[in-house]
């Protein structure tokens, strides 16, 4: 019985790229993954921000988000966070042109810009809690408290994997051919900051 | 231009990258300062949703990269997004919460 041969408009799915096998779309299957990924965060913080925005306006007692809001406080936060989208993206340009040191030294920034910003949240949790609202205390804090802190968690994680690259780097194991490694771990990074940043107007400078 | 995979070209350079950072920080900055203006409250909000929302487009376009990547990760994120959008909204419609 006679083979077809291999065409030049089949795919050869025995080959490897650097990234990999070679797909269909000519995408990593780990990139897919991840943007499928994010797509379901999608659906998980549209509940988390639908319940704050369901449970908004409806305590019968405070303190209220005018009573504890600290914006100026919270602003500076977010510059931090935002900014820490710039490091990350920076450490990314420095592993695809093979420079190692750049990329331990933007990655530690990114991973210390992230740990200022979960700093600042534990601080506020711990202010909040001082004047008397806890998860407990109303609508507003059951509904406060879980969105921020599972965007904290989230944030927390992509310390988690900015440390384990800085130490695979170290170790001479994250090399220039497998630069989507950091790509895959700065989408992540990247969601979180755009998830803060419909948390931070919608939540606090348009809280009622 | 388009490759046949569907990309649109090369990122952008690091000078850029610093760029687009800066112009997050400004409308960030320019979010706070409107914040305290409270001139219109239902233009002060819809002001500031569109700011939120060209941060979260000019963060996804370019630091994520869906402006330069391939076309079906645009569709992915966007299609999954609009459809969570129009769900959320629906339900909270359902629930009175706009009314």
């Amino acid at each position: 019985m006679a083979t077809t041969p291999a065409t030049a408009t089949t795919p050869d799915i025995s080959a490897h790229t650097e990234h990999g096998h070679v797909t269909n779309t000519g995408l990593s299957n780990e990139k897919l993954a991840m943007w499928a990924f994010l797509g379901s965060e999608c659906l998980l913080f549209g509940a988390l921000i639908s319940t704050y925005f369901l449970y908004r306006g409806k305590s019968i007692s405070g303190p209220t988000p005018e009573d504890i809001y600290d914006i100026p406080y919270t602003s500076v936060s977010s510059f931090v966070l935002l900014m820490s989208s710039l490091t990350m993206v920076l450490a990314l340009a420095a592993i695809q042109r093979g420079d190692y040191r750049r990329l331990r030294v933007w990655l530690m920034a990114t991973a210390l810009l992230g740990a200022s910003f979960i700093a600042g949240q534990v601080y506020e949790f711990t202010s909040f809690i001082r004047e008397g609202l806890t998860i407990k205390t109303n609508l507003f804090g059951s509904s406060f408290f879980v969105l921020t802190g599972f965007h904290g968690v989230h944030v927390t994680l992509g310390i988690i994997m900015l440390l384990s690259l800085w130490n695979l780097s170290l170790r001479g194991k994250l090399t220039q051919d497998r630069s989507e490694v950091v790509e895959i771990a700065g989408l992540y990074w990247h969601f979180v900051d755009v998830v803060w940043i419909v948390i931070f107007t919608v939540i606090y400078l348009i809280p009622t | 231009m388009a490759d046949e995979h569907g990309a649109h070209g090369a990122h952008p350079t690091e000078a850029q990258y610093v760029k687009i950072a800066l112009i997050l920080a400004a409308v960030t900055a320019a979010e706070v300062g409107l914040y305290y203006t409270k001139f219109s409250e239902s233009l002060t909000n819809t002001i500031l949703i569109v700011m939120a929302a060209v941060k979260f487009i000019m963060v996804a376009a370019y630091f994520m990269h869906l402006k330069f990547d391939h076309k079906i990760l645009r569709r992915l994120f966007i299609t999954g997004f609009i459809l969570a959008s129009f769900c959320y909204f629906g339900y909270l419609m359902t629930l009175g919460v706009f009314v």
